[in-house]
C-alpha cells in the first residue's frame, strides 16, 4: 500500500483524529467563512478573528475527510499568530506546493522558490498532489482562509 | 496493488445465464483473474457489453447519414435504425404508442428539465403547487426551482422516515391542489423502492400528473409504464448498458401535445417563417438539431441485451447480492458499519450507501480502490436528503448483472482493510 502510505502520512492521521482547534469563536469579533466542496459535499467553516493586522485567533468547524480536516487543522497551527502578509504568502506557497509535482512524482518546475523546510508538517500534504481528486480537499480550508481574510478586510 | 477477490469461479447466475459468461461480453472485465476489476457504481454509470459497442461502430462504419433528411439509401437507413431503437426503448418501458411517444434526450436530466420547461411552463401558475420528495436526485430538484425562480410557485416535499421510506400520512394534503407528483422510482442513496403506483393513483385522484424519475429503476426492475399509471418518465441510457450522451422522455401521447417545445432549431420545426414558426409533430417537435443517431442505435442494442437475460431475472440478482451484502456486513462489521435506506433488502433496489464509523466515505473509496474495489463517495447528488441524513456523504456499492458475490467478497475484505487503517 505504498501509494496509500504516500497519501496518509502518520502526521496527517495524528491531525485527523486529535484535530487541533476545532470548534467555533463567536461572530463578532471573529468571521465566519463557510466553504463547499461541491463534488463530494464535504464543508468547512473557518472562524478567523483578525486584530493589529495578525490573525489573533482561529478555529474549524464543518465535516470532512481526513485530507481536508487534516489540513485545516495544520493550517490554524500553521497561521494563529501570524500577520496578515505572513498568512497571505503561507496561503500562496501552500497552493504552488498543491501543484508542485506532476502525477507521475516529477518535479514541474525544478525552480519553483518553496522549499518543503519552511513548511513543517505542512509538507506531510505533498503526498495529496498524487491524487489529483483530493487536492481539492486539501486546499478547500485554505481556499476558504483566504476568502475570509479578504472579506475581513474589505470590511 | 492487491486483488482481494478469489480467482476461482463462482456459479452465481442470472436467470439461467451464469455471470461468468455475462461479464466474457464486457470487455472492460477482461483482464487476469488475480486482477479482477471489482466495479460496483453502476449506480453512476453501467459498463456496455461489446454488442453495444459494435452496433454503434457498425452504424459508424457503413450508414453514418444525418436523420430525417437526406433521400438517398443510407440516410434513410439511419433514419430506419434511429426509429427502430425509438421504438425498442418505447416496447422495452410498456409504452403504448412507442413511435411517437419516446422522446430522445442527453440523459435523463435533460429529459426532466423538458418535463419542467415543456409541461410545467405550460401548466403551472405562480398560484399552482407541485409535490417532490426530500430524496430526489438534483435532476429532479433543480429544474423546478429554476422554473419556480422563472414563474413562482410551491414546491411542496414527502418527507421520508428513519428507514428511507416515504411517509405517506400527509399525502391527502400535500397532493391538494397540487398540479405534479414529480418521485423517484428508486431512490439513488438510500436504495428505496417507491410506491409508484400508489402515488400515480394519489396524484390522479388529487388531478395531478405523475412525473417519474426511472434512472435507478428502468436498468435494473421490469418497467411497465402504463400498469404503474405514470405520466411522463425519465430515464437515461450509460446506466442501463447503453451509451453516454442518450436519455429518454416518455410522456403520454396526450401530453407530449400539450407540452411547449424547449429546445428550438432544425427538425423540432414544420414550418419557419420570419413572423415565426409551427412545431413539428411530436416526437420531433422536442428534438431539436441532428439527434445523437449512434448513441440511440447503442442504447437500441441495450436494451435488446437486457430483454435478452431479463429484467425480472436481473432484478432478483441485484435482490440477491444486496441481501448477501446486507448479511455479510451486519455479520462483520456489526454497529461499526451503518447501512441507510431500508433494512429490508426486499425493499431496495441492487445499492447500499454505507458509513464506517471514523473513516470518511473519501478515504474509505480511497483505500477500495487500492484493492481495485470501485464505490462512490459523495453527495450523490443528493444533497437535501444527505443533510437530512446528517452526513455530507456516504459510500455507495451499486449492483449489476455483471457483479456476482466475489464482488462483494472482494469489498468486505477491502473494507476491512480500511477500517484496520484507519483504526
Ligand atoms: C435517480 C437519478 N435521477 C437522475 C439521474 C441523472 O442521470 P443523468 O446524469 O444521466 O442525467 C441519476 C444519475 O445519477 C439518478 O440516479
Amino acid at each position: 500500500m505504498n501509494g496509500l502510505e504516500d497519501l496518509y502520512r502518520e502526521i496527517i492521521l495524528d491531525h485527523y483524529k486529535n484535530p487541533r482547534n476545532q470548534g467555533e469563536l463567536p461572530v463578532p469579533p471573529a468571521h465566519a467563512e463557510e466553504g463547499h466542496n461541491p463534488l463530494c459535499g464535504d464543508e468547512v467553516i473557518v472562524y478567523v478573528e483578525i486584530g493589529d493586522g495578525k490573525v489573533k485567533d482561529i478555529k474549524i468547524g464543518g465535516q470532512g475527510c481526513s485530507i481536508s480536516r487534516s489540513s485545516a487543522s495544520m493550517m490554524t497551527t500553521a497561521v494563529k499568530g501570524r500577520t496578515i502578509e505572513e498568512v497571505d504568502e503561507l496561503i500562496h506557497r501552500f497552493k504552488v506546493m498543491m501543484s508542485l509535482e506532476e502525477s507521475d512524482g516529477s518535479k514541474a518546475d525544478p525552480n519553483a522558490e518553496v522549499s518543503l523546510d519552511e513548511f513543517g508538517e505542512l509538507a506531510a500534504l505533498q503526498g495529496v498532489v498524487k491524487f489529483p481528486v483530493r487536492i481539492k480537499c486539501a486546499t478547500l480550508p485554505w481556499n476558504t482562509l483566504d476568502l475570509g481574510i479578504k472579506k475581513v478586510l474589505a470590511g | 496493488m492487491e486483488n482481494l477477490s478469489t480467482p476461482s469461479t463462482s456459479n452465481d447466475s442470472v436467470g439461467n445465464v451464469s455471470v461468468d459468461e455475462i461479464r466474457k461480453d464486457f470487455p472492460i472485465f477482461d483482464r487476469p483473474a488475480d486482477n479482477r476489476l471489482v466495479y460496483l457504481d453502476s449506480g453512476a454509470s453501467s459498463q456496455r457489453p461489446r454488442q453495444v459497442l459494435e452496433a454503434m461502430d457498425r452504424y459508424y462504419s457503413t450508414t453514418h447519414a444525418n436523420v430525417h433528411r437526406g433521400v438517398y439509401r443510407i440516410a434513410e437507413e439511419a433514419t430506419r435504425l434511429y426509429e427502430q431503437a425509438r421504438v425498442e426503448l418505447g416496447e422495452f418501458i410498456g409504452a403504448p404508442n412507442p413511435e411517437r411517444e419516446i422522446v430522445f434526450t442527453k440523459n435523463a436530466t435533460e429529459a426532466l428539465n423538458l418535463v419542467s420547461q415543456g409541461l410545467g411552463r405550460k401548466i403551472l401558475t405562480k398560484d399552482s403547487a407541485i409535490v417532490l420528495t426530500e430524496m430526489e436526485h438534483h435532476a429532479n430538484l433543480v429544474p423546478w426551482m429554476i422554473l419556480k425562480e422563472q414563474i413562482g410557485f410551491e414546491i411542496r416535499y414527502i418527507p421520508f422516515d428513519s428507514q428511507g421510506i416515504l411517509d405517506l400520512t400527509d399525502l391527502d394534503r400535500l397532493l391538494d391542489g397540487a398540479s405534479i407528483l414529480g418521485v423517484t422510482m428508486i431512490g439513488n442513496v438510500l436504495g428505496t423502492i417507491n410506491p409508484v403506483a400508489d402515488l400515480a393513483r394519489a396524484a390522479h385522484s388529487a388531478g395531478a400528473l405523475l412525473v417519474a424519475d426511472g434512472a435507478q429503476h428502468v436498468p435494473h426492475m421490469p418497467t411497465n409504464v402504463e400498469e404503474l399509471g405514470i405520466d411522463l418518465m425519465a430515464l437515461t441510457g450509460h446506466k442501463m448498458l447503453g451509451p453516454t450522451g442518450i436519455g429518454a422522455l416518455w410522456a403520454k401521447e396526450s401530453i407530449l401535445d400539450l407540452m411547449m417545445p424547449f429546445l428550438g432549431g432544425g427538425d423540432m420545426i414544420e414550418d419557419v417563417r420570419l413572423g415565426g414558426y409551427s412545431p413539428n409533430v411530436i416526437p420531433y417537435k422536442f428534438e431539436a438539431g441532428t439527434p445523437p443517431i449512434a448513441e440511440a442505435i447503442g442504447l437500441g442494442e441495450a436494451v435488446r441485451y437486457l430483454k435478452g437475460i431479463g429484467m425480472e431475472n436481473i432484478h432478483q440478482h441485484d435482490h440477491v447480492l444486496v441481501e448477501y451484502a446486507m448479511m455479510r456486513i451486519a455479520e462483520r462489521f456489526g454497529s461499526t458499519i451503518k447501512i441507510h435506506g431500508p433494512q429490508d433488502p426486499a425493499l431496495r433496489g441492487g445499492l447500499l450507501s454505507i458509513e464506517m464509523e471514523g473513516v470518511h466515505p473519501h478515504d474509505l473509496s480511497q483505500v477500495l480502490d487500492e484493492y481495485d474495489v470501485c464505490v462512490r463517495a459523495g453527495h450523490h447528488c443528493a444533497k437535501p436528503l444527505m443533510k437530512k441524513l446528517g452526513v455530507g456523504a456516504t459510500a455507495r456499492a451499486s449492483f449489476y448483472l455483471y457483479n456476482d458475490t466475489k464482488d462483494v467478497d472482494a469489498l468486505i475484505e477491502a473494507l476491512a482493510k480500511a477500517q484496520a487503517f484507519f483504526a
